[in-house]
């Protein structure tokens, strides 16, 4: 499903001494297939755009269109449409409600899919469970308030991907992780990215997560999109997100430096990719002889 | 969707009435409540009427602003007001209008109700003035400081006013975690708009419990919190605050005095909210 | 001045004591001394944390802040006048609905006079920077802000030792540099004693000294660099290099002659050197 946002406007308490406009008019294309980054500071309006994209928050400004669902049509089938674009908030753990984990997986399922029987429903529990690296017969009778902080994540994003959504949407996803921790998510991610799941959208502060993981990305000011490309394109135009107060990946910095003196990285600012480019500019000086 | 900012609708200005002192306002109202209860007929409440009109042009909140406090309890001033129309009990002057079964309409119960409803309705304008010009932080340091006599009696005034700031200051936290919990388990298929009551109080099921752990979590860090910052209860304790009275209050006291002198010079002139009955049947 | 000392130090939440959060630790801590606490999240460094202010006290071995044992209740008080702590969430931490008032909340605790609060909050406000937000409410602050007013809290009881529990996990990268300038520049200028728990490797390259736990012990003790040149040892404690030192890593095990670095600045500056070389 392709995601398409034209003149996106939104406020927040209008007509009140407090109303804010979060978004001024967002302009954005995601296309199928893509691990899409969405770059921004808080209040930049990202978290506001996202909610949109599964009618959590209601179109209430310019045009919105997920796949063959039109958000600003009022026959829109809303229920099918969430059913279809998951959503995981920050802090996932926090939303935990049921007694067991088994149960807590199982909510999206019983919501969405009434259809299913008994055991088709227990299987897809346990498909999601085991998707997400979790031992569904260890854990399935626990409580998950009992679980430890990351197995309680992972449970929280096994209750979204339960109904196997085509568009998966993670608000900082790694956030308060350790950077193991980390690192296995994002390997969670793209381990469900291509098959079931087609699109992954994520919020991220980190621009070495977006560098290393996303496909596209998209930079949030103000309520507005004022970047958007590939990682490399965007880490490029490091003067303009400095000025946003915006970082750039390591590697970014690195290159700006090497370029101060003289020496150009053409890379796409990962790690692997960054440390291949050097040496191979260290190769091609004929430094292998050594 | 809940809001933190509408909480406690503190509508921000500079006005007189913002500017006066909590613990005057505090008082005030209660003499503002004395002044509803003590009008005996329209003309006292009409006086009432006045002032608060007064009063909201002092405050410089929109009236429209104040209006909409009274749409929210507005079922609540209809419920009594029907009640009372139907079901008045005081003694009939007059014939009855109306008789059916349990269900007696007459005049006095309509000036019964019209006399009533129009308190109520002049209770929560006042109270919303009150809510309107004053911070809830406010609102507590003057509770606290009003409440102080109470120590005496062992009443612990200081614990209570720290766990009534402590709830305020944790209200916008807890309405933002609601709000995201909601949206968490909307996003995973959650109905709460659909269905009886009985469905509806099930579907709060997910949103309740996450909200009760993640307080009870909240209290736990903001225990230790206040622990390593050396809480002890209030033994040694000094206070940063204190509230000062000012000419404004004085003069606030010059005007509620005067109200209350008026109301009470108009039942004498007047009599009971029953007599204006005499002047349209007569006799 | 020794200011924190462990010795042989226990932890358990278990009354069995089958396990332990923290065991045997034995370390010092010198004042004026920036130490960070590595570990993955589960190893300890909590626990370690909140041994050190008595709001945990050992199941065995001995916790002292200048002298004070933390196990004797009657110097309670002391230990945590002298030793503030700051907190992971940023949401539960303010007592108050307005800046000043919260920042008072210490100060009110330890019977500062009225007119002096006033001047600890000035005081306070300044050195995190948030002197212009006196009168905000915490509510509407970013995370780095809320951070920053549970620090001036801390500062204006004056303490003597400032330890940060993760106070960085939960913000965005904007919000963690402001925490960390801030923590710096009393480290530097006011010579106050920094123990700062984090999972961030960028953050501990600030420290002089940095501590890695793994499963209650501790395990690696030095300087950063020191510790960020043990790669294998990191792997087996499940932490993670910074970047720059993975890239330089990479680049020796290609072959190319490159000497450590652990920041963009280093790495670019051994990269430099590297291909002039040659």
């Amino acid at each position: 499903m392709q995601i398409v946002a034209k003149g996106l406007t939104y406020t927040y308490n209008p007509k009140s001494p407090f109303a804010s406009q979060a978004l001024k008019g967002v302009d954005l294309t995601i296309e199928e297939g893509e691990f899409f980054g969405i770059i921004g500071h808080t209040g930049s309006g990202k978290s506001t755009f996202v909610q949109h994209l599964n009618a959590l928050i209601r179109l209430s400004g310019g045009q919105l269109r997920v796949g063959e669902y039109d958000l600003s049509s009022k026959k829109c089938n809303f229920v099918e449409l969430r059913s279809k674009v998951g959503m995981v908030f920050q802090y996932p753990e926090y939303q935990l409600f049921a007694a067991t984990v088994e149960k807590d997986v199982e909510f999206g399922l019983k919501n969405f899919r009434k259809e299913l029987t008994e055991a088709e429903q227990t299987a897809a529990v346990r498909e999601a469970i085991e998707t997400v690296g979790l031992d569904y017969d260890a854990l399935k009778d626990q409580s998950p308030f009992e679980l430890s902080g990351g197995q309680k994540r992972r449970v929280a994003i096994a209750g979204v991907i339960v109904t196997k959504p085509e568009i998966l949407i993670l608000d900082e996803p790694a956030a308060g992780l350790d950077p193991l921790g980390k690192r296995e998510l994002m390997e969670l991610l793209h381990s469900i990215h291509g098959g079931w799941c087609k699109t992954i959208v994520i919020v991220s502060h980190d621009m070495d997560e977006i560098a290393e993981n996303c496909t596209n990305a998209a930079v949030f000011s103000d309520g507005k999109v004022v970047l958007q490309g590939k990682p490399s394109e965007i880490f490029r135009q490091a003067d303009k997100l400095f000025s946003l107060g915006l970082d750039i990946p390591m590697t970014a910095r690195c290159a700006l430096l090497l370029r101060a003196q003289g020496i150009e990285i053409d890379t796409d600012f990962t790690c692997d990719d960054f440390a291949e480019k050097v040496s191979a500019l260290w190769r091609k000086g004929g430094n292998h002889a050594q | 969707m809940l809001n933190d900012v509408t909480f406690g609708q503190y509508y921000p200005a500079k006005s007189f009435v913002h500017r006066l002192d909590p613990r005057a306002k505090i008082l005030f109202m209660i003499a503002y409540f004395v002044a509803v209860f003590l009008a005996k007929n329209f003309f006292g409440l009409a006086a009432v009427t006045l002032f608060l009109l007064f009063a909201v042009f002092m405050s410089r909140v929109p009236f429209g602003r104040v209006l909409r406090s009274v749409k929210m309890i507005l079922f609540l001033i209809i419920f009594t007001g029907i009640l009372n129309l139907l079901f008045y009990s005081g003694e009939l002057t007059y014939e009855p209008l109306v008789q059916w079964w349990i269900v007696t309409i007459s005049y006095e119960s309509i000036v019964q109700t019209v006399f009533l409803s129009f308190r109520l309705f002049l209770i929560v304008m006042g109270t919303s003035i009150l809510t309107l010009t004053t911070t809830p932080v406010a609102l507590t340091d003057g509770i606290e400081s009003l409440l102080k006599p109470l120590m005496y009696i062992k009443v612990p005034v200081h614990e209570v006013a720290l766990i009534m700031s402590i709830a305020l200051r944790f209200i916008p936290t807890l309405i933002d975690e609601t709000n995201r919990i909601v949206a968490a388990q909307k996003a995973r298929g959650a109905d709460f708009e659909t269905g009886g009551l009985f469905k509806r109080a099930k579907a709060m099921i997910p949103v309740l419990f996450p909200l009760i752990v993640s307080a009870l979590r909240r209290a736990d860090d903001l225990g230790d919190a206040m622990e390593a910052r050396c809480y002890r209860g209030s033994k040694g304790r000094t206070k940063y605050k204190k509230l000062v009275l000012t000419w404004r209050d004085l003069l606030g006291l010059l005007f509620f005095a005067a109200l209350i002198a008026g109301i009470v010079l108009l039942n004498i002139y007047f009599g009971g909210k029953f007599d204006i009955l005499h002047y349209f049947m007569g006799g | 001045m020794e200011a924190v000392r462990f010795e042989h130090v226990k932890y358990s939440y278990r009354e069995d004591e089958s396990e332990y959060a923290v065991n045997d630790v034995s370390l010092s801590v010198e004042e004026g001394e920036f130490v960070a606490i590595l570990g993955r999240n589960g190893s300890g460094k909590s626990t370690l944390a909140k041994l050190i202010n008595a709001l945990l006290t050992p199941t065995s071995g001995k916790v002292s802040v200048f002298g004070l044992d933390t196990s004797d209740e009657k110097q309670t008080f002391a230990i945590r006048k002298s030793a503030g702590m700051v907190f992971q969430n940023p949401d539960n931490q303010a007592v108050a609905s307005i800046v000043e008032d919260d920042v008072a909340f210490g100060p009110e605790n330890i019977g500062v006079p009225r007119e002096e609060i006033g001047k600890r909050i000035d005081f306070a406000l300044n050195a995190v920077g948030m002197q212009d937000f006196r009168n905000a409410m915490p509510s509407r602050l970013s995370g780095g802000q809320k951070q920053r007013i549970a620090i001036a809290g801390v500062i204006a009881i004056l303490p003597k030792i400032m330890i940060l529990d993760e106070s960085t996990a939960m913000l965005d990268p904007q919000g963690r540099r402001e925490v960390m300038a801030v923590v710096k520049k009393l480290n530097r200028e006011q010579g106050m004693t920094v123990i700062l728990i984090t999972h961030f490797m960028e953050e501990a390259l600030q420290a002089e000294r940095a501590i890695v736990m793994h499963r209650g012990e501790v395990v690696m003790d030095g300087t950063p660099e020191h510790i960020f040149s043990h790669s294998d040892a990191l792997e087996t404690y499940n932490l993670t290099l910074p970047r720059a030192a993975y890239i330089c890593k990479k680049l020796q095990a290609a072959g190319m002659p490159i000497g450590e670095a652990f920041t963009a600045e280093e790495l670019a500056e051994e990269i430099c050197k590297s291909l002039q070389k040659g």
